[in-house]
């Protein structure tokens, strides 16, 4: 049956990457042509994983706005210290239940408003920086791959660079030349070193495609070296830079609360899930207020692990050949 | 294999090269001037006195290629890097080298145990996973595998602690792990592995899961080569040819990856560190955040590089033992 055909094409013009397909025309309306898109779409909104994943998310990301709402609803302050209902009589921060849902920090701080506060700044890391880290390494890696000689020597090298100096190590020294973490620092060290294995794959994607008829048939036309990298090449490599982008949120969400935790992250006050979780640990402090530990680590579990499935479901979509990381 | 060799050394050392200037930028241009460079080698407490005679001492006022030959090759009675000379650290009175050479041991036991670990584990899972694909072995691997996956070090190596050595000596009063601290080897060799066990665990189990994943997919394919099936034909016993046959086939994609990973190894290094209060190389790093105290920072940074690319090429020629085809070109 033609249908089938058409969708049969339609995939296989998806996993060979030749670019998006053309609507089919009104008067076939049984035969409906499906652009890659819509098809990764269809795909993932089967993947029942892939959907809690995103609800998920789209639940964080709803905190996440409304952490001032946690605040006014709970009347306490991100910032905010209880030095007299927030802490016992003890010192100690108290626990689960009563005023403090999730209990209180170290400086009688409410635990929940903070870390409703402390998704804003993982998200935003996490996004920014797999943005920023995927365009630098597609453009790289589009200009090794293409304009090759030269450019690909050096571009190669720097990559070996950046993978034979620990990027921990790299951020602590910068850091301490720095005089301290920042945001913009988290993300431009993260982007430093993330940038060069998207180059790798789309490098390698390039190798191939640059050999194909129809990019010698743009050359043959008169098309200028960027014309055909950006607009020839790179709708064929899009796909699996949206999938690196998502497999890269939740590592850079890890990587920001790791540089917090080792305190060259964002600086206190500011509320963050790495910091909190290194204050729990400042004098063994988790041993009397396991909360303090728990409730930041398991936002943190629940953000990366919800990232990661959707992330992997997004890689399926688009390419369901590919051996799944996580089935 | 001679001329293989060769080659990769020379890489390695054009690699380490490019890592020096990489490293000298950073630490010794600021366009604020040799004051500012100063005041980040002599350490939190440096007085404007002794900031001068840094900059006399190291020569921070002259031009850059003269200071970067200096760091490289070293000046008269202050060796460079080529003569195992790492400068001085201000902060302590001591030659960097000193206290490198006090945590390097840690950090080295640390990596090195945990990457049999995570190895171990990461194939074991892997191999168990591929040998009966969708059985409940494989889907419980994957579940637990996404799960460690997911799981940032510092967050599994502080509930390790709560759990095990918290709650175990609390509640159930089972002093089985110590809470933080080293051991050396020479010293006590049971004792190491004692305090080192909850460490180890933090590192390999959350490099393991993705391990678990590579050998299972890897060994899959190659139990789908037709060798295998004429291993089986041969009559060979099934552990045989996975074992013998396909593991050497499976594991090349593995040692590349792990080749990879080894950078990351000892960014998990410092934070497991951290976390167990362990003073090797990383801690030392974040502790000198603190003091100012860049010369440690930057002795730490070249010998953890050259320890990435050392390894990196001890790897490349476990891979073209394994795959002979990689000599060739």
């Amino acid at each position: 049956m033609t249908i089938g055909n058409v969708g049969a094409t339609g995939e296989l013009d998806l996993v060979t990457g030749t670019g998006p397909v053309e609507e089919a025309p009104e008067a076939a309306k049984v035969i409906q042509g499906r652009s890659p898109w819509r098809l990764a779409y269809e795909r993932l909104r089967r993947d029942r994983a892939a959907v809690i994943s995103a609800v998920i998310i789209l639940i964080i990301v709803v905190c996440a706005i409304a952490a001032p709402v946690f605040a006014s609803i709970t009347g306490h302050g991100v910032n905010q210290q209880f030095r007299v209902i927030g802490l016992k009589a003890d010192g100690f921060p108290t626990g689960v239940g009563g005023k403090f849902p999730l209990g209180t920090d170290d400086q009688g701080r409410d635990v929940l408003v903070r870390i409703a506060y402390g998704a804003r700044v993982s998200l935003l890391v996490g996004v920014v920086t797999s943005a920023i880290t995927v365009t630098i390494g597609a453009i790289l890696g589009l200009m090794a791959g293409y304009l090759g000689r030269t450019v690909d020597t050096i571009v190669g090298r720097i990559i070996d660079v950046t993978l034979s100096i620990p990027f921990l190590l790299f951020a602590v020294a910068l850091a301490a030349v720095e005089g301290g973490g920042s945001i913009t620092l988290v993300i431009t060290v993260l982007a430093l070193f993330g940038w060069s294995s998207v180059a790798r794959i789309v490098r390698g994607q390039v190798l191939s495609i640059r050999e194909r008829e129809y990019i010698e048939a743009a050359r043959s036309l008169g098309a200028g070296s960027w014309r055909i990298m950006f607009i020839d090449i790179f709708p064929n490599v899009i796909a699996q830079v949206i999938v690196y982008a998502s497999l890269l949120i939740p590592l850079s969400i890890v990587s920001e609360a790791t540089l917090s935790y080792l305190s060259i992250g964002v600086q206190p006050p500011t509320a963050d899930w790495g910091q909190m979780i290194f204050e729990a640990q400042q004098g063994g402090l988790y041993q009397v207020a396991w909360w303090f530990l728990v409730f930041p680590s398991l936002a943190l579990l629940i953000t990366t692990l919800a990232f990661n499935i959707l992330g992997d479901g997004v890689r399926d979509a688009f390419d369901p050949r590919a051996d799944r990381l996580f089935v | 294999m001679g001329r293989f060799l060769v080659r990769r050394i020379l890489q390695g050392l054009l690699v380490m090269w490019l890592v020096t200037i990489a490293a000298f930028c950073l630490f010794f241009i600021d366009p604020s001037g040799p004051m500012s460079v100063a005041r980040r080698i002599g350490g939190r407490q440096a007085t404007t006195q002794q900031l001068h005679r840094i900059i006399h001492d190291l020569g921070l006022n002259q031009p850059l290629y003269k200071q970067y030959w200096h760091f490289l090759w070293g000046a008269p009675g202050r060796p460079g890097l080529l003569q195992g000379g790492l400068g001085r650290d201000y902060y302590f009175g001591e030659p960097v080298t000193h206290i490198l050479y006090q945590a390097a041991p840690i950090t080295f036991s640390l990596a090195i145990g945990a990457s049999v670990l995570w190895l171990a584990m990461g194939l074991a899972s892997g191999i168990l996973s591929a040998v009966r694909p969708r059985s409940f072995l494989d889907r419980f691997f994957t579940t637990i595998a996404l799960f460690f996956y997911s799981m940032p070090t510092f967050v599994l190596g502080l509930l390790l602690l709560l759990i095990f050595y918290f709650d175990f000596t609390t509640k159930l009063h089972l002093a089985w792990f110590p809470a933080a601290g080293y051991v050396a080897f020479s010293h006590n060799p049971w004792e190491w592995v004692h305090h080192l066990i909850l460490p180890w665990m933090t590192l390999a189990v959350v490099s393991a899961a993705a391990y678990t994943r590579l050998s299972r997919s890897s060994m899959l394919d190659v139990l789908g080569e037709d060798y295998i099936r004429t291993a089986r034909a041969k009559g060979l016993t099934e552990r045989r040819v996975v074992l013998r046959h396909g593991l050497r086939a499976a594991l090349t994609p593995i040692v590349t990856q792990f080749g990879i990973d080894l950078a990351v190894l000892i960014g998990g290094a410092i934070v497991t560190e951290q976390v167990f209060s362990m003073q090797g190389l990383g801690f030392e790093a974040v502790q000198a955040i603190n003091n100012q105290d860049l010369p440690v920072i930057l002795g730490i940074v070249i010998v953890a590089s050259a320890a990435v690319v050392i390894a990196n090429i001890v790897v490349d020629i476990i891979y073209a033992v394994l795959d002979p085809r990689v000599r060739l070109n």
